[in-house]
């Protein structure tokens, strides 16, 4: 059979929804975006736990002590289920953690802002966990037979934890003047990011078409902004606040909001390196590498020294 | 009782904050969810021990009240838990310590004559049976694993092998409720914990400089100088913005 051929059958199960699996032949540049998008995925959620992380022993009670543990638990859980479904694929986790800490690889660009008050933890939750689903709940129908039964899971537990983020800004928003202040604060700097979480506009993003072909997105990203905003106004709405967006209106015509523009010079300048955490970001990731790897090289040491005296019980015990 | 009580909601409340501490910062994304996990377990224990308290004490005070609006003096965590994370091997060490005595103690709770006591034990014992065997574990894959991670294991015992006698000493609140049965004599319990840690210390190839020197006083609201930042941290927000929910 001629490449051609594999590739008409490859083309065929996609157009009738068969699941790609890890064996099946496939495209090496499906494979390839594939394995960029999963990576991408799973390194936003290790870098995601650092602006949570920041408030864990800073929170304001035991009850959300242990809700924020768990959340941030659960997201390296995310991102370890996530590089074993890109090591399905032939990708090697330490060779894409290495790509994280070089630059080489990209991360979820929010997570480069600030956590600055406690209802940053809420309007976390709320909102950049709110557009992640938005885009996740499309993923969960992918393509790539792993990527989608991960996407399962991981949905599940994102949408746990964008219902306790609101919870969160209900406490504050309805809370006393200066807890409502800090939702309000939150959501200024938040809202925006949120929406530049869908990447390029449609015109302007380059992975998007093939991508869709191969339906390993499903909806385009202008599409799934327009489902985020119309889902978190009236979200915003009944918590009392603002969002900070003088053009936002309601389209009768269209049965949907109007919005502003995004400003996209700001987003290329957070991919770029320029957004206020990215530098500590990776520099605590490297940190993290860095300093564990005697940990890591210990338990290899250790299970290697197990196993030989497994095999060799007599000259270990001579030897000891 | 209620002492008593706080030293082992204290003891949970600030070991699992020093945890905390690691989320994002630890060795591997799998040491990441173990450390984490520890850190759940323990702030849930420590929940019900201070809702407990509250209820005994009957003031109309809430599981937040003993976590964040108490000072430094009123804590009674020993020392050894409040000391800082330092390295993985710093904190692996002060885990291991902190769970060989602690397996024990929550083993002889279980036979507690305060029924609530038992109760509370038999369900924290699972959680904590787990914490010993992660923490041994590791004491061996450090103890056992490269000429590095042995240095750096013995440097940690030789940094906090002088808080490690503080949990089975009895101080006066132990000593009263063992004679009435509530809680065991922690001599008694001794030698088991030492069992345990030997039987470890062997396998890890480390040991112990013999008569160091104990320091104690936590338990009796007399800590050392890292229990006031790690309070200030925690505190903030019920600090700054007093009497709110959140």
């Amino acid at each position: 059979m001629t490449s051609l051929n594999f590739e008409a059958i490859f083309q065929s199960k996609i157009d009738d929804e068969v699941k790609i699996e890890p064996k099946d032949w496939m495209p090496d540049a499906y494979r390839k975006t594939l394995i960029r998008q999963i990576s991408q995925h799973a390194h936003s959620e290790i870098v995601g736990m650092l602006p949570e992380g920041n408030w864990i022993t800073r929170a304001p009670s035991l009850r959300r002590k242990l809700i924020l543990l768990a959340k941030v638990q659960d997201e390296a859980g995310h991102g370890l289920y996530l590089y074993s479904a890109a090591e399905t694929l032939g990708a090697d986790r330490d060779d894409l953690v290495q790509q994280l800490l070089t630059g080489k690889a990209k991360y979820s660009s929010i997570f480069n802002y600030p956590t600055l008050n406690w209802a940053d933890i809420g309007a976390i939750g709320w909102l950049v966990d709110g557009a992640a689903i938005t885009n996740q709940v499309m993923l969960t129908r992918t393509s790539y037979g792993p990527y989608a039964r991960a996407m399962v899971r991981i949905c599940k537990e994102e949408s746990f934890h964008q219902r306790q983020g609101y919870e969160l800004m209900m406490a504050m928003a309805f809370g006393s003047p200066e807890q409502k202040s800090m939702a309000q604060d939150a959501l200024n700097r938040w809202w925006w990011p949120a929406l530049m979480m869908f990447g390029p506009h449609d015109a302007e993003s380059t992975h998007s078409d093939q991508a869709l072909k191969w339906k390993i997105k499903r909806k385009s990203n202008d599409e799934l902004r327009q489902n985020f905003v119309d889902v978190t106004v009236p979200q915003a709405e009944y918590l009392g606040l603002t969002v900070p967006d003088p053009d936002l209106c309601w389209n009768e015509e269209r049965g949907r909001y109007d919005f502003g523009k995004i400003n996209w010079d700001e987003f290329w300048n957070v991919v770029k390196g320029n957004g206020p955490c990215n530098r500590q970001r990776i520099q605590a990731r490297t940190k993290a590498y860095e300093d564990g790897a005697w940990v890591r090289e210990a338990a290899m040491a250790h299970a290697e020294k197990k196993e030989q005296r497994r095999m060799q019980p007599e000259a270990a015990s001579k030897a000891a | 009782m209620i002492k008593y009580l706080l030293q082992l909601a204290d003891n949970a409340l600030i070991l699992g904050h020093r945890l905390g501490e690691w989320c994002g910062h630890a060795p591997e994304m799998e040491l990441d969810i173990a450390l984490t996990n520890i850190a759940l377990d323990l702030t849930g224990q420590a929940r019900s021990l201070y809702q407990r308290v509250a209820e005994l004490e009957g003031l109309g005070k809430d599981e937040d009240d003993y976590a964040y609006l108490r000072d430094a003096w009123e804590f009674r965590n020993a020392l050894l838990v409040e000391q800082p994370n330092g390295d993985f091997a710093h904190t692996l060490f002060r885990q291991f310590v902190f769970d060989a005595y602690n397996y024990h103690l929550h083993q002889a709770l279980t036979h507690s004559k305060d029924e609530w006591l038992a109760g509370f034990a038999a369900k924290s014992l699972k959680e904590i049976t787990y914490h010993l065997r992660f923490s041994s574990e590791w004491m061996l894959r450090l103890g056992d694993g490269t000429e590095l991670s042995n240095a750096k294991l013995k440097a940690a015992i030789e940094d906090l092998w002088g808080y490690s006698g503080e949990l089975a000493t009895p101080n006066d609140v132990e000593k009263e409720l063992a004679q009435q049965g509530i809680i065991p004599d922690l001599n008694l319990l001794k030698p088991a914990i030492e069992a345990k840690m030997s039987e470890v210390f062997v396998a890890a190839n480390v040991g112990v400089a013999a008569g160091m020197f104990m320091h104690i006083g936590g338990k009796d609201g007399r800590h050392s100088e890292h229990l006031g930042f790690i309070l200030s941290e925690m505190q903030f927000l019920q600090r700054a913005y007093p009497g709110l929910e959140w």
